[in-house]
């Protein structure tokens, strides 16, 4: 549990807010004040996850640095629906450069902030899955390689969403793309494919490196908070569900990122300089296929026939993240007890070494 | 054109951009029906205090006064009421229902020990009413009369107020310095109590000393009388007899005779009278409540014979399970055939197809000294005998919805009509009856009224329910897992030398505890999560726990009704 749980029986810190909680107790995103980053009017679709995801981490971001901040965004969804010329939903300094390049120019703003004698002021790189894992990697590789003080944030939709879903490094195994159709003897995306770029953060041992959702959002707050404590490269992976591309109802974006997590197939964790130092237990334990049905892109898994053999090891992938990541503590009853989980911690070397 | 290089429009905010257009469905603030607030027989508004109760001490008077709007006696409800509530509580389904009795019983004892009242707001109306009998039903009418501002005079049989909740229900349940503090607190307020005072003719009572005419040949009893409305709610007291053969020495009596004795004093049956061995016959709270005094005055053996399966016992579950804990034994499917000195003939019964119990003409004898009967209690309806347009059918008054008997101005509540018969039922009565009342005093000229009726005419109509709050509607995800606290309870070997009370209250943190495990099924408690959730910032907060939806925004995804967890936000078509 890498953050303090609110004891209290009701919601507890379940809820974005609680009206029985001290002001300096609540989540940004339960207070009238807070700064919406991402104003009102914006183009994305109905339930999108990465708007919902962009907007509770550069709130918490904006909270952490008082409003001295600046986010640098690769092109993707976010950027596209965010600001159509001349329009902007972005309530914030924001710069936009080109697909790739997000990481070296928010390396860039954080050098001419030095040289300018601004250190209050912050730097925020963010993007996609396509524009960080792989279209961005040598950028961010090179950020994490100098160190430079940047928090980089991936918003992970698991496909290039805003060009017609495509499969990109981040798409998870059996998922149909519009590039990996739901045909053939391993109908949707390969097995064996992909990147874990959580993973090789850590393994470029970088000061703090998070994985969060957006169904919860104190843990994810608590993150983007965290992460404003180190300076250095800093990176964020955030699972933003995307209803166009999972072919999930708009209404179901929380819960489909809560069935993530719960299925095991999303670890929740924190790593500082290489090494795993928290993890979120799951509350509910659910088997995947909970997770997979209500998504379109995983249909054929279960019509004509149930695939059980492909569903076995998306099952199997989930049971080892769960073994792996430390996410049901032998005394699963914390949460009702309230108090912290004890928490293996893997060590680096053994998460490096592990392939997917 | 003064503008920078390459940019040939000025700046603008994607506000500009109503995206409420692309809507089809929005999403709308509902406030529906809790289910212990539907199923509450005094009417009560259960999730409203529970919500002020959640807040701390600072709003456990809040609470109180929330319970008292409706039922004057939460400390004596936070013991005996059956908590139809709690059966009916949707965090049962989850993973136990909330101790809402436990939490009106901490409330109740809170306004005792800070000496709580209740003022009279309503300027006096100068309309008297008479309430015969000071049960539950009688006070509880006489207290809201008292709110409304009307004068009211309570005539009872008995030497102290209280009705059933003291002749009936054991001290073991419900001590008595609570239910005296309960009743004189409303006596407090204004109203006027004449004790050992039998109402025998209503109709004279109504008319008083002054009258002189024949009272069959006034047109309105109310006519130059000492009252302008009556209530008439005595109870039902007279213990139900059955035919059984009995030889001359066998001991027999009835259950209500023995409690009300017990009250009194008197104690008609101790040691000697009652015996060793007791049989009580019947399967009702009362059987109970007899089997449990009887060990408790120094019956070794207390055993209870019944017709029926416990399962089909009307005794509430939660009486048989204490009574069982106290070494009560229990025969099931027996009737007793014959009684005589020291035994009792009993015969097995068999359940048919129809659940009815049929003979089997097997015989069996059973110990026992003395029989109690505890086969239900019949009201004394003479109060109301020869009133003219009063109907009366199966042992109780006939009134319509608004609790009047065929005679206007005349009401009856409690026992005495057809309801179920428990104390929580009877205050329920009271309420409604003091509406009625007030209502029916207005039409008779004089003022408006003070609770507005709604109905035809002019009787008091509660105003239309709101839809159920169904489980379904809920997303428990966000409850925090917490299994309901449990009451203390005084071990069973103790309970049956003495008559304290077997159930004990909980304490200020537990009784916190218990109302914040409240999931506010149906109705805002203001969480954040609909402002929160939303994409697109539609959901505008106004202050705590008050929000708006901005549907020029709104682009009708439904994230805020599906991660509402208590289900007050509904989508609804877009009206095209």
């Amino acid at each position: 549990m890498p953050y303090q749980r609110i004891k209290f029986y009701q919601t507890g810190s379940l809820a974005v807010g609680n009206r029985l909680l001290a002001e300096d107790q609540r989540s940004v995103q339960s207070t009238a004040g807070r700064s919406n980053a991402l104003t009102c009017g914006h183009r994305a679709c109905q339930g999108c996850g990465e708007a919902l995801g962009a907007r509770y981490a550069l709130d918490a971001v904006h909270r952490a640095t008082q409003g001295q901040m600046i986010a640098v965004n690769a092109t993707g969804c976010l950027e596209v629906f965010s600001t159509p010329f001349p329009e902007t939903s972005w309530q914030i300094a924001w710069l936009h450069s080109l697909f790739g390049n997000a990481p070296a120019v928010a390396s860039g703003v954080a050098a001419a902030l030095k040289a300018m004698g601004r250190t209050d002021i912050r730097v925020v790189g963010q993007g996609g899955d396509g524009g960080t894992v792989d279209i961005g990697m040598a950028c961010l590789s090179g950020m994490f390689e100098r160190n430079d003080d940047v928090l980089y944030i991936c918003y992970d939709n698991q496909a290039y969403m805003n060009t017609g879903v495509q499969r990109s490094g981040a798409t998870p195994p059996a998922a149909r793309t519009a590039t990996t159709q739901a045909v053939g003897r391993e109908p949707g995306n390969r097995f064996g494919q992909g990147k874990n770029v959580p993973l090789i953060a850590m393994a470029h041992e970088i000061g703090y490196v998070a994985t969060a959702t957006v169904a919860d959002l104190r843990d994810l707050e608590y993150k983007a908070t965290r992460a404003m404590d180190f300076h250095g490269a800093r990176y964020l992976h955030i699972l933003v569900p995307c209803p166009l591309g999972w072919g999930s109802a708009p209404a179901d974006t929380i819960k489909v990122a809560r069935l993530a997590t719960e299925s095991g197939l999303f670890p929740v964790f924190e790593a500082e300089t290489g090494a795993v130092t928290s993890s979120t237990p799951i509350r509910h334990r659910v088997p995947v296929t909970d997770y997979l049905r209500i998504q379109a892109r995983y249909a054929h898994l279960f019509r004509p026939r149930e695939r059980t053999e492909v569903i076995a090891r998306i099952q199997a992938a989930a049971d080892r993240n769960i073994a792996r990541f430390g996410l049901m503590p032998a005394d699963i009853s914390a949460e009702r007890t309230g108090l912290p989980a004890p928490v293996p911690v893997t060590s680096p070397a053994g998460l490096g070494l592990e392939g997917r | 054109m003064d503008k920078p290089f390459a940019i040939t429009l000025d700046v603008g905010s994607s506000r500009a951009n109503h995206t409420g257009a692309w809507r089809t469905e929005r999403p709308v603030y509902v406030d529906l029906l809790p289910p212990c607030n539907n199923a509450c027989p005094s009417g009560e508004n259960i999730q409203q205090w529970l919500y002020d109760a959640e807040e701390g001490p600072a709003r456990y008077e809040a609470a109180w006064r929330q319970i008292m709007a409706d039922n004057p006696f939460p400390a004596v409800m936070g013991r005996v009421c059956y908590r139809p509530c709690e059966t009916a509580c949707n965090r049962a389904q989850l993973d136990s229902a909330v101790g809402i009795n436990s939490v009106e019983r901490f409330l109740g004892d809170e306004a005792l020990r800070q000496g709580w009242q209740v003022p009279v707001a309503a300027a006096p109306t100068g309309r008297r009413v008479l309430v015969v009998g000071a049960g539950p039903s009688g006070l509880s009418a006489a207290y809201h009369l008292t709110r409304l501002g009307h004068q009211v005079t309570i005539k009872d049989a008995g030497a102290e107020p209280g009705g059933m909740m003291r002749y009936g229900i054991p001290k073991y349940r419900l001590p008595r310095d609570i239910l005296d503090a309960e009743v004189y607190r409303i006596l407090d307020m204004g109203v006027t109590l004449e004790l050992n005072t039998r109402v025998t003719d209503i109709q004279a009572e109504l008319a008083g000393p002054r009258s002189d005419s024949k009272l069959s040949e006034r047109v309105d009893i109310f006519k130059d009388g000492e009252f302008d409305a009556a209530f008439v709610a005595v109870g039902a007291h007279i213990g139900r007899r059955a035919y059984i053969p009995a030889g001359d020495s066998a001991r027999i009596m009835d259950a209500v005779t023995m409690l009300h004795g017990m009250e009194e004093g008197a104690v008609p049956m101790s040691g000697p009278m009652l015996g060793r061995r007791v049989a009580v016959y019947g399967g009702g709270n009362t059987a109970m409540d007899a089997a449990r005094t009887a060990r408790r005055l120094g019956a070794s053996e207390a055993v209870v014979v019944y017709r029926r399966t416990r399962e089909r016992m009307p005794a509430h579950d939660s009486e048989v399970e204490e009574a069982l804990e106290e070494g009560i034994q229990m025969r099931w499917l027996s009737t007793v055939a014959h009684a005589e000195a020291g035994k009792l003939l009993i015969e097995k019964m068999k359940l048919d197809e129809t659940g009815f119990p049929q003979p089997t003409g097997e015989f069996e004898e059973l110990e026992a000294d003395c029989l109690v009967l505890a086969l239900g209690q019949n009201a004394d309806l003479s109060v109301l005998e020869g009133v003219p347009g009063v109907a009366f059918s199966d042992g109780v008054v006939e009134v319509g919805p608004d609790l009047m008997t065929g005679h206007p101005g005349i009401f009856a509540g409690g026992d005495m009509v057809p309801a179920e018969r428990t104390v929580t039922v009877a205050i329920g009565h009271g309420k409604k009856a003091a509406r009625s009342i007030d209502a029916w005093l207005c039409s008779q000229g004089g003022r408006p009224p003070q609770t507005p009726p709604q109905g035809a005419g002019n009787a008091y109509a509660a105003p239309a329910k709101h839809g159920l709050a169904e489980f379904g509607g809920l997303n428990t995800w966000y409850y925090a897992d917490a299994p309901a606290t449990v009451r203390p309870r005084l071990e069973a070997a103790r309970r049956i030398t003495t008559f304290d009370e077997v159930t004990g209250g909980l304490d200020e943190s537990t009784a916190l505890f218990e109302a914040r495990r409240c999931m506010s099924c149906g109705n805002c408690f203001g969480c954040d999560n609909c402002y929160g959730v939303c994409p697109d910032n539609a959901v505008l907060k106004l202050g705590d726990g008050v929000y708006e939806i901005d549907y020029d925004y709104c682009k009708g995804c439904g994230l805020c009704a599906a991660e509402c967890p208590c289900g007050a936000i509904e989508m609804q078509p877009e009206p095209s």
